[in-house]
């Protein structure tokens, strides 16, 4: 039985498990099996991270932190959780691999997943011209119109990204202002081969075996029209990765798992949370960073006051979480 | 063991000329979800070496296929049988997902 099991390994993940290695917890980090290191991965350039000015490339940044993390002895595990039973005193994880890891404390940092439009089109083409990844997939729209759904500074990246290969790349925004920070905007506004279109919604993905167009309803007028394209990078957002603990843990009116106050302790004792997956306004790697550090010393906190009064003979339904950190401090 | 490669100059032979089906990985070395799922195809391509051969097939270097075969998300597995498509796949799985996906070649 392990002291704590870390799932994920987005900024949050790996950086509870700098902190939680470093204080001697040895966690192992359930990292998936396709999809290790997160978001970031999907990203070329981050400029925002702060401490590198001359920005680092989102796999660069998540290749130090798992470096970091095993550094101080983190072990990591290239798999998936499809398991979690988090009633008892001791937490049980199983993995795609079929192996039950049993530990006294989680910390659950499985981020956010991109957001669909919804629309039968949509899964029907995903991947025939449909995607949610400008850096994965643009190098095949050489040369092609395509277009862009989202008003916030993904789909500015993404856009702005996509001019490198597209011929044309169209922004469609459902308003006429976006959310995007101002910086990411102009480049945006200053790409001549960018075309905006505002006020306007995807309500059908057109294709047969490949991605020919949208239906587009404007917003203003109620008009429907048809554009088409080659390609459409659908850049709306993120929705919490929560499905493990539906019906587990609390959540929030956002759907992202409620924790109390600052701190990352989930409804269950035990069981912390950290990242985008308990953060539906800020979302960025650095905040799910701090948020990670923030689940390690939690669990920290938790696991040493067991330690004190030893292994509780009840069930986390009978355990007082305030006594817990009164007696840790 | 790691599956073998197949390119532009070779596919006909390789591929469409084969016995069994095949398996062809479209991959390349800037896409990150196309490394996780190599050793995963490795993998089953090791348990299951009589009953489908798995290659794998750079776009960088092989965009002529890439083209013909429409691709325009990678990773893209496409299994081929008797020289046609059978069955396509895209975007990286875990193991348990692409054997399903694969289960009438694996039985």
């Amino acid at each position: 039985m392990r002291q704590l099991i870390i799932i994920g390994s987005g900024p949050a993940g790996f950086t509870a498990a700098i902190y939680a290695a470093r204080a001697n917890l040895k966690p192992l980090v359930v990292a998936s099996s396709v999809e290790v290191g997160g978001e970031l991965m999907n990203t070329t350039e981050v400029e925002n991270f702060p401490g590198f000015p001359e920005g680092i490339m989102g796999p660069d940044l998540m290749a130090k932190m798992q470096e970091q993390a095993e550094k101080f002895g983190a072990e990591i595990a290239y798999d998936d959780v499809t398991e979690l039973d988090l009633s008892g005193d001791i937490k049980k994880v199983t993995l795609g691999s079929g192996k039950t890891e049993e530990a006294e404390s989680v910390i659950f940092a499985t981020g956010s997943a991109y957001r669909k439009l919804g629309l039968p089109g949509e899964d029907r083409l995903s991947g025939y011209g449909v995607s949610w990844c400008a850096t994965c997939d643009g190098f095949f729209f050489r040369e092609k119109e395509i277009a862009v759904v989202g008003g916030g500074d993904s789909a500015m990246e993404e856009a702005t990204f996509l001019t490198k290969f597209a011929s044309k790349v169209y922004v469609i925004h459902r308003r006429e202002t976006l959310k995007a920070s101002k910086i990411m905007q102009e480049r945006a506004f200053a790409n001549p081969k960018i075309e905006f279109v505002w006020n306007a919604e995807v309500v059908d993905v057109l294709g047969d075996g490949a991605v020919t167009g949208v239906t587009l309803n404007d917003t203003v007028t109620g008009e429907k029209r048809d554009l088409a394209l080659e390609g459409l990078f659908i850049a709306i957002g993120n929705d919490p990765r929560t499905h493990l603990v539906h019906n587990k843990l609390e959540l929030t009116e956002e759907g992202t798992i409620a924790v109390d106050g600052r701190s990352s302790r989930t409804s269950v004792a035990g069981v912390f949370a950290a990242g985008d997956v308990i953060d539906p306004h800020y979302r960025q790697a650095v905040t799910a960073a701090a948020s990670g550090t923030v689940a390690a010393l939690d669990a920290e906190h938790y696991l040493a006051a067991r330690g004190d009064a030893g292994a509780p003979a009840v069930t986390s339904d009978q355990l007082d979480q305030d006594a817990l950190i009164e007696t840790a401090v | 063991m790691t599956a073998k490669a197949t390119t532009s100059a070779t596919f006909e032979q390789d591929v469409l000329q084969a016995e069994g089906p095949v398996l062809v990985d479209f991959w390349a070395a800037w896409c990150g979800p196309c490394r996780m799922v190599s050793p995963v195809l490795d993998e089953i391509q090791a348990e299951n070496p009589d009953k489908i051969t798995i290659l794998k097939l750079n776009v960088d270097e092989n965009p002529d296929l890439a083209m013909k075969y429409q691709i325009t998300s990678i990773p893209a597995m496409k299994v081929f049988s008797g020289g046609e498509v059978a069955t396509t796949i895209i975007g990286a799985k875990p193991k348990f997902a692409l054997e399903q996906d694969l289960a009438e070649f694996l039985k």
